[in-house]
This record gives C-alpha cells, sequence and structure tokens, in this order.
C-alpha cells in the first residue's frame, strides 16, 4: 500500500525498566504462559475470545426464544425454561459479551497502543480483571445447573420478583454473584483505563490528539467509575434481602421495592452508553480511514460525548415512567436532549465520508450498517423517552425491537472493530468476500427481526411472555422476527467460517488500511511493549502525517504551508 | 394523516396520545429521512474513483453550529408537546366512579367501593371490569405481591402496579367496547396469561350491572370469589381463544 | 494535567446542576444521593488534578511541539508474567461461590486472597522481576 518514506523523524527507542527487548524470555510457556500473562495484548486477546463465546451462547438462548414464539401457543420449553431463557439471553449478553467487549477487548489491546505506551498503568490489575470477568461468567451461567435453574427474573431483576419469596432457589445467587466478580472486573478496567490514558501517552501525544476511540474510552472509564459501584452495592442490598433477613426493597419491613429500580437504573443507563461509546469510537476510526479522510468535527465528537456521558448519569428513571413516582417532566427533558449530541455524532460521521474516497472494505460495510441501524434505534428511542409515549409501548415489543436496534447496531460496529483491527492484533488478514456475506446477513437479518417487533409492540405484544394465544393474528410477525434470527444466526456461523478459513493465510504488513493512528506505525502484531521506535506526533493521525506529508488536515481542505521543504514523494 | 402504527383507541385521553405519536412519527420520519438519504447519498457519491487523496476538511463551524442548535429547538418543541398530552394523562378530575384494581400473582381483582360488586379470575379467566361510557372513572391500582404492569391496548395506555403504593388515574372512555388488557411487567410463572377485559358499557347498563350485585345470592358468590386463595393452574393450555378485541 | 482536570471538574459542575434541578423539584432521595455522589466523584479527583496541574513539571504528553527523544528512559514499571492475579482471581471466585455453596468456601477464598496479596506485593517490590 503505502511505503514508510524516507522522511526526518525522531527516531528514539523508548527503554523500559524491562531489559525485555534485549533479553529472550524465559517465561512460563503453553497454558502458564497465558495464565500468568500480563500483556495488554494477550488479555485483550482472552477477553475477545470469551466475550465472543458468550455472544454465542446468549445467541443460542435467543434462538430457542425465537423458535417458542414462532406459534402462539408453542410447547418448545416450560413456562419456568422460558423466563430463564430470556433472563439469561439478556444477561449474558449484557453482562458477559456486550460490556466485556466494549471496554475489556479491542479497548485493552488498542488504547495503549494508540497512545504510544508499552501497557496498561496496571497490567497485573489488568489480568485480574480478566479471571474476574471469566469466573463471574462461570459463576452465573452454572445457575442452569442446579435444581431450581438459573436466573429468571429478567436481566433486571426488579424487587420484589427477585426475593428469596418469589425466587427462592439458588440460580439467582449465583446470578447476583457472578454479577459482584464481573462488577468489579469493569471498575478495575476502569481505573486502568484512566491511569493508562492520563499518564502513559507519548511525548507530543496531547489530550486533543488523542485519537477519538480512545477518547471515548476514557469518558466510558469514567462512566465505569460512577456507575459500577452503585449496582454493586445494590446487588449485595439484593443478596442481603434474599439471606440476612433485611427488608431493603420489601413493603413488609418497611422498605421500598422501587428503590432497587432507582439504584439498579441509575447503573443501568450509563451502562448502555458504557456499551455504546467504545463502538462509536470503533466506527469513528473506521470510517476516517476509509474515506480517507481526518475525523469531521473532531473537538464536536469530543463534546457529543462528554455531554453524552453528562447526560446520561440524569436520565435513568426514563425507565421507569410507569411505576408513577417518578419526575417525569425532568426525565423526559434529559432523556430528549440526550438525542442532540448522539445526533452531532451521527452528522459528524456523514461528513467524514463526504467528498472522501470511501472503500467499501467489510469494515467499513459494517460501519456504514452501523449508522443505519443505530439511526433507526436512536429516533424509535426518542419516542421512548416522551413518557405519554412510553405508556403504552414501555414492556412491548416496542422497547424490545428499539434496543434490539441499537444493540445489534454495536454488533455491526464490533464486527467492523474486529475486521478493521484483527490484521494489527492477529498480523493476518480476514478474508473479504466470508466478511461481505457475514455483513450482508447480520445487516438484513438484523432489519428483518427488529421491524416486527415495533410494529407487534404497537399492535399490543407485550414483553417476556412465552405464548400469545389471545392473539394468534400476532403469528406472521413473530415468524418473520424469528427470520431475521436465524439469519443473524448465519452470519455468525460465516463469521467463525471466515476466522477458521483465513486462519494464518494473508499476512497483513504494519498498515494494510494506509490507516491514520498511532498504532498502525507499529508491526503486525505489535512486538513486546508495542514500539521500537515512535514517529513525531503533532497532529491526531500521526501515522497518516508520517506516511502523507502533504496532506495534513485542514479546516476546509486547504493545503497548509509545510513547515519542512523536503519534497517528498506522493505514494 | 397515517396512524404510523398506533391508534386512536377509546378513551379521550387515548386520543390525545396518539395525536402526539402522529406528531413525533412525523418528526422522526423528516428528520430521519434526511439522515438516511445523507448515508446513502454519500455510500454512492462518494465511492472511490482513484487513488488520489480527498481534501482533507476537518471542521465546519457554521454546519456544526446548525446541526447542534436544530435539534436542541426540535427537542424543546416535542418537550413542550409532550407536557401537555402528559398533563392531560395525570390529571385528576372530578369523577363518580371509583374501582379498586388489585393484582395478584396471577390475576385481576375489580372491587367497586360503595357496592357489591366484585370481579376476580386468574390467568385466562379473563376477569371483566365493567365501566361506563363518557364517565370520568378514577382507578385506584394496588398489587398484593410483586410488581404487575396494568396495560389496556385500546386505552393507550399502562401504570405499574407497585405493592406497598397506591397508583391513581383516571379514564374517560368514548366508545363502548369490550377491550382487552393483559400484564405487563413480568411478575413470576403465569406472567404470559394474566389476562382480563375491560367493557366499557352504557351508564345505564352499568347500574343494572351493579345493581345485580345487591342480590344475595349474586354478593355471596362474589365475596366467596373474592376471598378465594391462588389456586396452582395446573395446565394452561388455552385451546380456541375468542378474540375479544373491539367487540360487543 | 489541565485538559484531564477540566473534563474531571466539568463533569463534576454538571452532575451538581443536575443535582441541584432534580433535588429542588422531586426530594427524591435515591437519585439525590447518587447524583451528589457523582458530583463528588468528578470534583474530587477533577480537583486534585487541577491543583496538582499548577504545581507539576510540564510533561512531554501535555507539550504540543514535544519530540520523542524527550520521552526516553524509564516510562514506568510493568511487571510481566505474574500467577497472582489468577490466584487472586480464584480466590474471589471461591468467595462468591461461599454465597451459594457454603459458608466454609470462605476459608480456601480467604487463603488464596491473602497469600496473592503477599506474593504480589513481595513481586511489586521486585519491580516485577523474578
Amino acid at each position: 500500500m503505502t511505503d514508510v518514506l524516507p522522511h526526518p523523524v525522531d527516531q528514539v527507542t523508548v527503554e523500559h525498566v524491562h531489559e525485555d527487548l534485549h533479553e529472550e524470555h524465559h517465561g512460563p510457556t503453553g497454558i502458564l504462559k497465558w495464565m500468568t500473562s500480563t500483556d495488554h495484548k494477550v488479555i485483550g486477546m482472552s477477553y475477545t475470545v470469551t466475550s465472543v463465546i458468550m455472544m454465542v451462547i446468549g445467541g443460542l438462548f435467543a434462538e430457542i426464544i425465537r423458535a417458542q414464539l414462532a406459534s402462539p401457543n408453542a410447547h418448545l420449553v416450560s413456562l419456568a425454561q422460558y423466563n430463564e431463557l430470556f433472563t439469561m439471553h439478556g444477561s449474558v449478553m449484557i453482562y458477559l459479551f456486550a460490556g466485556p467487549f466494549a471496554f475489556g477487548a479491542l479497548a485493552n489491546i488498542i488504547v495503549p497502543l494508540q497512545i504510544g505506551a508499552p501497557d496498561m498503568a496496571f497490567p497485573r490489575l489488568n489480568a485480574l480483571s480478566y479471571w474476574l470477568y471469566l469466573f463471574g461468567s462461570l459463576t452465573m451461567l452454572s445457575g442452569f445447573f442446579t435444581a431450581g435453574g438459573a436466573a429468571n427474573f429478567g436481566w433486571v431483576a426488579y424487587a420484589p420478583l427477585s426475593n428469596s419469596l418469589n425466587t427462592p432457589g439458588s440460580g439467582a445467587d449465583l446470578w447476583i454473584g457472578g454479577l459482584l466478580l464481573t462488577g468489579f472486573s469493569a471498575i478495575f478496567t476502569g481505573v486502568n483505563l484512566c491511569a493508562t490514558i492520563f499518564y502513559l501517552r507519548a511525548p507530543g501525544m496531547t489530550m486533543f490528539r488523542m485519537p477519538i476511540f480512545t477518547w471515548n474510552l476514557m469518558v466510558t472509564a469514567i462512566l465505569i467509575l460512577l456507575a459500577f459501584p452503585v449496582l454493586t452495592a445494590g446487588l449485595i442490598m439484593l443478596y442481603c434481602d434474599r439471606h440476612f433477613g433485611t427488608h431493603i426493597f420489601s413493603v413488609a419491613g418497611g422498605g421500598v421495592p422501587v428503590l432497587w429500580q432507582h439504584i439498579f437504573w441509575f447503573w443501568g443507563h450509563p451502562e448502555v452508553y458504557i456499551l455504546a461509546l467504545p463502538f462509536f469510537g470503533m466506527v469513528t476510526e473506521i470510517i476516517a480511514v476509509f474515506s480517507r479522510k481526518p475525523v469531521f468535527g473532531y473537538k464536536g465528537m469530543i463534546f457529543a460525548t462528554l455531554s453524552i456521558a453528562a447526560l446520561s448519569l440524569g436520565v435513568w428513571a426514563h425507565h421507569m415512567y410507569t411505576t408513577g413516582v417518578v419526575l417525569l417532566p425532568f426525565f423526559a427533558i434529559m432523556s430528549l436532549l440526550i438525542a442532540v449530541p448522539t445526533g452531532i455524532k451521527m452528522f459528524n460521521w456523514i461528513g467524514t465520508m463526504w467528498r472522501g474516497e470511501i472503500w467499501f472494505s467489510t469494515a467499513m460495510l459494517m460501519a456504514v450498517g452501523f449508522l443505519i441501524t443505530f439511526l433507526i434505534g436512536g429516533l424509535t428511542g426518542i419516542f421512548l423517552a416522551s413518557p405519554p409515549l412510553d405508556f403504552f409501548t414501555h414492556d412491548t415489543y416496542f422497547v424490545v425491537a428499539h434496543f434490539h436496534s441499537v444493540v445489534m447496531a454495536l454488533v455491526l460496529g464490533a464486527m467492523g472493530g474486529l475486521y478493521y483491527w484483527g490484521p494489527k492484533i492477529t498480523g493476518y488478514m480476514l478474508n473479504e468476500t466470508y466478511g461481505k456475506i457475514q455483513f450482508w446477513f447480520l445487516f438484513i437479518g438484523t432489519q428483518v427481526f427488529t421491524i416486527p417487533g415495533y410494529i407487534l409492540g404497537l399492535d399490543g405484544m407485550p414483553r417476556r411472555i412465552a405464548m400469545y394465544p389471545h392473539d394468534p393474528q400476532w403469528q406472521t410477525l413473530n415468524q418473520i422476527s424469528t427470520l431475521g434470527a436465524i439469519l443473524i444466526g448465519i452470519s455468525t456461523i460465516v463469521f467463525v467460517a471466515n476466522i477458521a478459513y483465513s486462519w494464518k493465510k494473508y499476512p497483513a504488513g504494519d498498515n494494510p488500511w494506509d490507516a491514520q493512528t498511532l498504532e498502525w506505525f507499529t508491526t503486525s502484531p505489535p512486538p513486546h511493549h508495542n514500539y521500537y521506535r515512535l514517529p513525531q506526533i503533532r497532529s491526531e493521525r500521526p501515522t497518516w502525517d508520517y506516511n502523507h506529508p502533504g496532506h495534513t488536515a485542514s479546516p476546509h481542505g486547504h493545503h497548509v504551508e509545510e513547515e519542512s521543504e523536503q519534497e517528498v514523494p506522493v505514494a | 394523516m397515517p396512524n404510523f402504527g398506533a391508534s386512536p383507541g377509546a378513551t379521550t385521553t387515548s386520543k390525545s396520545v396518539f395525536h402526539l405519536w402522529q406528531g413525533f412519527s412525523i418528526a422522526a420520519i423528516i428528520v430521519g429521512g434526511l439522515t438516511l438519504l445523507l448515508i446513502i447519498y454519500a455510500a454512492f457519491r462518494y465511492r472511490r474513483k482513484s487513488e488520489n487523496i480527498p481534501k482533507q476538511s476537518q471542521y465546519h463551524i457554521p454546519l456544526e453550529a446548525f446541526y447542534t442548535v436544530v435539534p436542541i429547538l426540535i427537542v424543546f418543541g416535542l418537550f413542550a408537546a409532550t407536557l401537555i398530552v402528559e398533563n392531560k394523562e395525570t390529571a385528576n378530575p372530578k369523577t363518580n366512579v371509583t374501582i379498586n384494581v388489585l393484582a395478584f400473582q396471577w390475576g385481576w381483582k375489580f372491587t367497586y367501593p360503595g357496592s357489591n360488586a366484585l370481579v376476580y379470575g386468574q390467568t385466562t379467566q379473563e376477569p371483566e371490569m365493567v365501566m361506563p361510557v363518557n364517565t370520568n372513572v378514577h382507578i385506584n391500582l394496588r398489587s398484593s405481591d410483586v410488581i404487575h404492569g396494568f396495560y389496556v391496548h385500546a386505552f393507550n395506555f399502562s401504570r405499574y402496579a407497585l405493592p406497598g403504593v397506591l397508583n391513581q388515574f383516571t379514564f374517560r372512555a368514548v366508545n363502548t367496547g369490550t377491550y382487552f388488557g393483559q400484564c405487563t411487567q413480568l411478575c413470576g410463572l403465569y406472567h404470559s396469561l394474566m389476562w382480563f377485559r375491560v367493557k366499557v358499557v352504557t351508564p345505564t347498563q352499568y347500574q343494572a350491572w351493579l345493581a345485580s350485585y345487591d342480590n344475595p345470592t349474586a354478593a355471596a358468590a362474589a365475596k366467596s370469589a373474592g376471598k378465594a386463595t391462588k389456586q396452582q393452574v395446573s395446565s394452561i393450555v388455552p385451546s380456541k381463544t375468542t378474540s375479544s378485541k373491539g367487540d360487543n | 494535567m489541565r485538559v484531564e482536570a477540566k473534563v474531571l471538574l466539568g463533569l463534576g459542575l454538571f452532575f451538581g446542576l443536575m443535582f441541584a434541578v432534580y433535588w429542588h423539584y422531586s426530594n427524591e432521595d435515591a437519585g439525590g444521593v447518587m447524583m451528589f455522589g457523582g458530583m463528588l466523584l468528578g470534583f474530587l479527583p477533577g480537583g486534585y488534578y487541577y491543583w496538582w496541574s499548577r504545581r507539576m513539571k510540564p510533561r512531554p504528553e501535555d507539550n504540543p511541539g514535544a519530540t520523542q527523544s524527550e520521552g526516553a528512559g524509564v516510562v514506568g514499571a510493568f511487571p510481566s508474567s505474574s500467577i497472582w492475579p489468577f490466584t487472586l482471581g480464584c480466590g474471589c471466585f471461591l468467595m462468591v461461590l461461599a454465597l451459594v455453596f457454603g459458608i466454609w468456601l470462605v476459608i480456601p477464598g480467604v487463603g488464596l486472597v491473602g497469600w496473592a496479596f503477599l506474593g504480589g506485593t513481595a513481586e511489586g517490590r521486585r519491580s516485577g522481576k523474578h
């Protein structure tokens, strides 16, 4: 693609406290090496593999749910099993796949690379985060092997349904315990990300030269630190109510059931932005690279991200409009306002594409698929922000369709991130034809799955029901939705097939995409402690500036006077 | 104007909510449609045609200001419209009819203070709440155990039945008919089948129905039904059900 | 460190305003406390960074004209392979399982946690080298 041109840059080997650059590793090998690694790239890869496996598990639950709902009175699973299925589908997808993938997988690998750091600030804490995540996942899933089955009170575990009277089994306690472990895992990752970004940037990498992905992860980390302790506290309270005779959430003891909802959703709403912001960042990078343009409105993007984070702490009760006990106008205006920074991001993404030279690689297809899907999901969210409109859509399939539009958009972004950064991390490209097939199944499957849900919800179909014998006319739309779920399942199979097919087949160079940010300056995969040498950093696109010195970014595209007088041939 | 998937419903407030829905839908289609067109246009128009590096535009303050300010204005407009309808829905006008609704695992009980009327049913027994048309009806909603959702599609409305909390709201139905309702908040094993009906009748019919409970046998039967403890409903296999949405 | 400080202080200020409005109109305890906590989480580290940023020597990563040679030297301590995170994780795992399968599991759990703290601290004092 682009040759590394002779160019006056600082070529300095940054010394590290470890003389690893000069000594061979005598360290452990094999499985012991994996168990003891503190390298952010290895840990991030562990997170990636584990979270994708969780995605497949959660997806299997979804396929069973959709099979059950494909007819009005199916008996594929019992009523009790059905409650377990949707509880664990939501729990696995949100707590065990989306969150860890968002801030533990690609973030772990890419953030230190993007700022020129040798590793995360606290490598052993980073490793601990992974083990807590893995053990937490096993804890939660082990509920299936208990006599009473896994947790069955919805991924939100509302009180009093989640108390020991209504849900006596140990599946619920394993669910709580698993979330305690994964919660601390997330908190430690939040600490690590903040410390790394605040303290380990390379010289010249000022805050306003960091890539948008890293900015978004910094804000995500702050949100994690704000929100997750609240969830952890709530879970401990729930456990105490269940086993230590407290009455925090039970009326009989003078408690308040709706308090659980306040605590849960104060975490729960920032959580969905914790999930979304990293994928927003991925998509931003992908669109810029494959349009051969800088990010449009870089500072506006940062302002929008900060606004989303700030507002997200003040909207939690829009999940509680129908309780009748929350201050409706406050939450309505705050929730409606979140549409504004989200819209700014959307227009900045379009602005990045505008007048670019767009190549539709798989990663770019996924990113554009994200834009369209998130547009639909985001707009339907605006309806839900209005209490009168929420009163008749709450707990119906309209809400289910809304949040599935949004999370499937995040999955499209995740796939884009894997195709984009996969070569950097592994040193090998994924096959583009398989990738495009995967994209079309995933994108079309998402719309086929979600759009009937909007219609069904408006027609009155509630959520969390195992059957709808009263309304057999809902069957057709349910069958279409099930077909969409099958298409999504096929896309996952194509993805796994692609990994198998492309295994070590197409070596990637340092910068196969002619990408812009710092991580593309080092080798693929990067060496131990990431960089043998670093270029001069004078903008948010150090690798691009190095490779294309005549094309630095400017307000409206006018060429800026170059300081260097050297003639540099264009690749 | 198209209904965008929703329906006007059978009460005064449901119609206001419906109009709000239409307004939001139009705004969403305009903004969303424009954005979608921009995405698709950019995707096609700016496909890579050469290896040239395009102009590296980085920002455009007037444009960015435009798409910051305009959405804020739209949001305030949507908020204002929301408040108007919300105030209608949360208003508590003078009412002559009060119905106490009790949600429990897994059915509903409707009692009418000041009369002997009592309706009780579990799961697919679909207990029927009778109310008069063109009258402000006040509902007191309670739960005796976990959180349930009181949802009537034809009223464009739902509200949680929260243990320990009294939720109150008012309906004024304008169309007679029978409307289906069900629980929308997960409440345990038979959540899917916690059905009820709302039957809106003329005031005369309503009075007659109330009076029928003054008959001693009927009153006793109602009382014993009300005392019935939660029975384990062993196998729920509703075969053919009569769809009672909107029929008289 | 000025930008970091301003980000945190800005968030703290926004949460403070949100708290004030919310508290005034609703007096709702749970949300009020949580938003107040959020405000503190912005002001405390943000205030500290702001105070510190005015006293510290400028760092190369805050200098837009810095050259890479300014970053030469020891960047930090990055312990390479370590068994202690895994050990600590196992200990926490057992302690959580104790919530479900019997309180006796706390004994091996605490044992592993304590062992990991000792081993990890000793390892840290060796700067991660073995």
